[in-house]
């Protein structure tokens, strides 16, 4: 409490600008520990605003105006609240106290380690095991006499950002293994990622080699065939290099860079040209621009849409998956994947690739385990990217909030294939900031076990598999041909569009509308009842079921539907047909 | 006229048929007076392609050695390839589509011919007529009447037989308001808002001229319209700069100073070749494969087309929000008042009219808006975005239509009681059909051609139970509120469905749809049981 000056302010007025709220309300601002806390003054409503301080991401002060000074708050989630304060000096202690909140600078001072949800210590350690990693090897047909689990990074003795356990080809020993990690970038060598049991290739992942310009590693050479030769369908396996070519060619004159097919037998080299981590930002940046600006034209939207680049890095990422997918699936080709690190786009390769080869991580489940092996223990730097605490911002970049769209994209194009829904990711993503759970802290798995969060946080995944009735798509049928098997997505150009979902436009235009999801979802649960309720008892009286249908489906608040809208269309049309003028 | 003097060679084996979605075939092509058939010859599968030579839009050939290619560009946006063995039948063949496929003989065309075993042509052409509809809307007879002043389509030849209009104004004076309108297009009521009474009135643009002539009846009727309110609005669908300039054309527009109770509010929509050139672009793009993501958004920026979609949404957001909410009547014209003015009347009552969203409300609003109205049809859709040939008329007005309903449907996914499958039938039948419904440019000319007696009726077709279900939205739920849509350019989309319909994209689309049709099927079952 020691950075909260002011903890309460009267008076206040809030302008949630995300749900494109046009009225302010007017209420009383708290500051807690943890949250911003807005309460309303309408009796009536009472109706609370609750922010948390991790997931404001910047807190900026406009020149005040006569109402008052102003506080915008522009969050991870992509809200931005408004805040009119009467006093400057309060708004100057506010501001402070945010600013200083809202960039914790010890992981102690995160909420993950003050939350508590009412659970006790068994439930809480059975959470940790929720999402067991090696069950899903084991659903994959790993370890077999192709793929084996390696003690050799027990104890994070050969790579402190990869997992302690891992599977490597069979005839890697560990003389290979190491030999090849200390002539990888952190020393992040070869390793299993998805094993495609109908094929028996393999996806692989690592770090760029240190080759430099002519730098060999007999090692290294040695544990690639033994990748290729764990795949006895193939005789070459794929080197996919996510990265453009040019970034890989400039990485060689720091003593880095890209396989040399001349030291290395039978691979077939591929670069996709997925941009670093700061194009990313910037990009990202530049499209919640678009999506902020008032009352653009088509043209002014469109233009800002590729200006900003965003949907070409979509489609940069769900390329490099889509080939991975084929050359494991069509060609029966394993393929050895890396970037720079292999922390960022790698694990948002392998991740698309799995999802496109293994109709499991489709389901709820799946995804969860997915995100827990790709990124979670393969060491995706989740705190110096989602900047749980204050540090470099040029560790910051979206690249969770990259694959989430992946899938997204992909969940249009196949409506019937996910077994979640769009709001599913777009919990997930919020979960992934909010460091209300301590399942993404830290940067790796060393350091969250030297952090002990199992012993002093939460898990996520069971909150997200106790909620995922609201997250599942009624559409989804597990039988039907666009769910089963490997799915192949169309990347051409037109297949993408802006995620307004995420970006939290939704409501801004389109005040709570009709959603044919919701109600599917209704209509899905209810045919379920029925069945029950008629393998049950099978003298159900007719009248009664129907009149309950009914109920069960009246759509969500007519009234307020056709309240918001309006006043959202007024904006529209209104303010064009003052400024019509009439000339005779 | 023989069909058969065009058709030197009729029949060709061994031809390789390409087309999307679907692996190359092998077969026998014939042509006859309005169709291509293609024949799969492969055992077992006995597959036919039957395509309307009406629906080809613009063939390309390629020849080499003996052989030659024939690529077929349709109205449906379809693209199919020919492989024919023999020079001589392959010209032939390319021959026989270029004259067959744009015959401009009304009479010769395939609903003449059309002759299914299951319609009659006995049966109801049409599902209503101004008279009936006249007489279901008990509210008006009080302040309105239908005249018969245009029964030999003497007064506006692109106007039905009867119209409805204020009950104070006489025949004599419509006759002379006809005179001081272009094409004769007097304002007549198309919708009647039973909320609160207000109107809205569409007509074609004055014919002021540069001497700003005036006509005191044009005056009267309009005062009438307003009778007892305040005012009333004019939407002009032209900036007020255009419509300055029409008066040297001897057009023109409602000036201040003689309608004193009408406010002119202008909006400028894009009409004719401007259309047309955006509908180009777009299918341009849209077939291109060769796409980067920069290019594909320049190019869907570049055609304009979501901007005109844009434009037509508001306006008609606009219209209604006049009526609705401020309640008052309105007036909407352009130059012609065939074109804009019906796209922005057709979705402003599709945003507060609840009638016009069932299944059969939107067949009969498109019957009185666009057939009865007087739309084109004929020179607006005689060649779509792939023809090679000099523009005339054509302009894909129907087609921007379809694509603002659908941005509706896909916004109120609930409150349409059609679906989107229905959108997508019109925008192909629009363009070439068996049906004679879109045949001609005004309901003078359907009659003069005999169309009720010698076609089938398109609208009464798809109203036949198997295809009901169809092309009804399993989803529907009749609400009473308006719908107004959200014009944001986030929150239009392309009609992916239509624009791209040949892709595997749109299949998975349509599986959904399937998928929400049996849950729902089988939710019925289940509370009936």
């Amino acid at each position: 409490m020691e950075h909260i000056r002011t903890p309460k302010v009267e008076n206040v007025r809030l302008l949630d600008r995300s749900l494109g709220q046009r009225k302010a309300s007017v209420g009383t601002l708290y500051l807690s520990a943890t949250h911003t806390i807005f309460v309303e003054n309408n009796p009536e409503t009472r109706k609370e605003t609750w922010v948390l301080h991790s997931m404001v991401s910047s807190v900026d002060r406009p020149p005040a105006t006569p109402g008052g000074s102003q506080l915008v708050l522009r969050c991870k989630d992509f809200r931005v609240y408004q805040v009119l304060i009467p006093q400057e000096r309060d708004c100057a202690d506010v501001h402070a106290s945010l600013v200083r909140l809202s960039r914790p600078e010890k992981y102690s001072e995160l909420y993950c380690l003050s939350f508590n949800p009412n659970v006790n210590k068994e439930e809480r350690e059975a959470s940790w095991s929720f999402i067991d990693l090696m069950a899903d090897y084991k659903r994959m047909g790993v370890p077999n006499n192709l793929w084996v689990a390696t003690a050799v990074n027990s104890e994070y003795r050969v790579c402190d950002t990869y997992p302690s356990e891992l599977f490597v080809p069979k005839s890697a020993t560990t003389g290979i293994i190491v030999g090849s990690s200390r002539f990888r970038s952190r020393g992040r060598f070869p390793a299993l990622s998805y094993f495609h049991q109908d094929t028996l290739a393999a996806v692989c992942r690592c770090s760029q080699p240190l080759s430099g310009f002519s730098g060999r590693c007999q090692e290294d050479e040695l544990m690639l065939q033994a990748v290729m030769k764990s795949n006895p369908g193939s005789d070459y396996i794929y080197v996919v290099d996510t990265r453009p070519k040019l970034n890989a060619m400039a990485n060689r004159a720091a003593g880095k860079g890209y396989e040399n097919e001349d030291h290395y037998t039978n691979i077939k080299l591929q670069f996709i040209g997925i941009e670093n981590i700061h194009v990313m930002r910037s990009s990202q940046q530049k499209i919640i621009d678009v999506g902020e600006m008032r009352a653009p034209s088509m043209s002014d939207f469109l233009w800002g849409l590729e200006n900003s680049g965003w949907l070409k890095h979509i489609k940069a990422v769900l390329d490099a998956g889509a080939f991975i997918a084929r050359a494991v699936a069509d060609e029966g080709v394993s393929v050895l994947v890396h970037c720079s690190d292999g922390w960022d786009r790698t694990a948002q390769a392998c991740s698309v690739a799995s999802i496109l080869l293994d109709p499991y991580y489709r389901t709820i489940r799946g995804f969860m385990v997915l995100i827990e092996r790709d990124w979670v223990s393969f060491g995706h730097k989740f705190s110096h990217r989602y900047a749980h605490l204050d540090g470099d911002p040029k560790e910051v970049s979206p690249v969770i909030d990259q694959l989430l769209e992946c899938v997204w994209q992909l969940s249009e194009q196949f409506p019937c294939a996910f077994e979640f829904n769009e709001r599913f990711l777009i919990t997930l993503h919020t979960y992934v900031y909010s460091c209300q759970y301590g399942s993404f802290l830290g940067n790796c798995q060393k350091e969250r076990r030297d952090l002990r969060l199992r012993e002093r946080t939460h898990s996520a995944w069971p909150q997200l598999w106790k909620d995922r009735s609201d997250y599942a798509n009624p559409l989804y049928q597990a039988e039907l041909s666009q769910s089963q098997g490997v799915l192949r997505p169309n990347t051409s150009p037109y297949c993408f569009k802006m995620w307004k979902g995420l970006y939290n436009h939704v409501e801004k235009s389109a005040p709570p509308r009709q959603s044919p999801a919701d109600y599917l979802a209704a209509v899905r649960e209810e045919s379920q009842q029925l069945e029950e309720e008629l393998t049950n008892h099978q003298e159900v009286p007719p009248g009664g079921t129907a009149h309950h249908h009914h109920q069960h489906h009246q759509h969500p608040q007519p009234g307020s539907r056709q309240e918001d809208s309006s006043s959202d269309r007024s904006a529209n049309h209104v303010g064009e047909a003052v400024g019509s003028e009439e000339d005779d | 006229m023989e069909f058969s003097e065009h058709i030197k060679t009729a029949n060709v084996e061994d031809v390789v048929l390409r087309q999307p979605l679907h692996p190359p075939s092998r077969g026998t092509l014939c042509i006859t007076g309005h169709h291509l058939l293609f024949s799969d010859r492969e055992e077992g599968s006995s597959r036919q392609v039957l395509l309307l030579l009406r629906n080809i839009d613009a063939i390309e050939k390629r020849m080499s050695g003996s052989s030659g290619t024939i690529t077929i560009k349709c109205k449906d946006l379809r693209v199919l390839q020919l492989d024919i063995p023999g020079m001589e039948q392959c010209l032939n063949i390319a021959h026989s589509i270029e004259t067959l496929s744009c015959l401009d003989c009304v009479s010769e065309m395939y609903p003449f011919f059309y002759r299914p075993a299951d319609l009659s042509l006995q049966d109801q052409w049409g599902l209503s007529t101004p008279e009936k509809h006249y007489s279901q809307m008990k509210e008006l007879c009080e302040r309105w009447r239908l005249s018969s002043v245009n029964r030999d389509y003497s007064v506006c030849p692109s106007y039905p037989s009867a119209v409805i209009v204020p009950n104070s104004i006489d025949d004599s004076t419509l006759k002379k308001v006809a005179k001081f309108r272009q094409g004769g297009r007097f304002p007549v009521l198309c919708y009647y808002h039973k909320k609160n009474g207000m109107v809205i009135m569409r007509s074609s643009q004055p014919l002021m001229g540069a001497n700003r002539k005036r006509c005191k009846e044009d005056e009267l009727l309009l005062q009438a319209v307003i009778d007892g309110s305040d005012k009333g609005y004019i939407i002009d669908t032209r900036s007020s700069q255009q419509a300055q300039q029409a008066r040297m054309t001897g057009g023109g527009f409602e000036s201040k100073s003689c309608y004193s109770h009408w406010k002119r509010l202008h909006r400028q929509m894009d009409r004719g070749k401007a259309l047309q050139e955006s509908l180009i672009k777009l299918v341009e793009a849209c077939g291109d494969e060769s796409n980067n993501m920069d290019r594909w958004l320049s190019k869907l920026e570049n055609s304009k087309w979501l901007s005109h979609v844009q434009t037509a949404l508001s306006t008609a957001g606009l219209l209604a929000e006049c009526v609705e909410r401020d309640g008052h009547s309105v007036l909407v014209h352009g130059s012609e008042g065939t074109d804009s003015s019906l796209l922005i009347s057709t979705l402003a009552q599709l945003i507060m009219d609840p009638c016009c969203r069932t299944l059969d409300g939107f067949l009969a609003l498109l019957e009185r808006e666009w057939l009865q109205a007087g739309h084109p049809f004929q020179q607006r859709c005689a060649r779509s975005a792939y023809s090679h040939a000099r523009l005339q008329q054509e302009s894909p007005v129907f087609l921007l239509l379809l694509d603002c309903v659908w941005q509706l449907w896909r916004q109120f996914p609930l409150a349409l009681g059609f679906s989107e499958a229905l959108l997508i039938r019109l925008a192909t039948e629009v363009y070439a059909s068996d049906y004679g419904t879109f045949l001609c440019n005004s309901d003078q000319e359907r009659c003069a051609m005999g169309i009720k007696d010698k076609t089938h009726c398109l609208f009464q077709a798809l109203l036949r139970p198997g295809e009901r279900d169809f092309y009804s939205n399993p989803l529907y739920e009749p609400t009473e509120l308006a719908i107004w849509p959200s014009v944001h350019p986030q929150s239009l989309q392309l009609w992916r469905g239509f624009f791209l319909r040949w892709t595997q994209q749109a299949r998975h689309l349509e599986e959904a749809q399937e998928e929400i049709r049996n849950m729902l099927i089988e939710w019925g079952k289940l509370a009936l049981s």
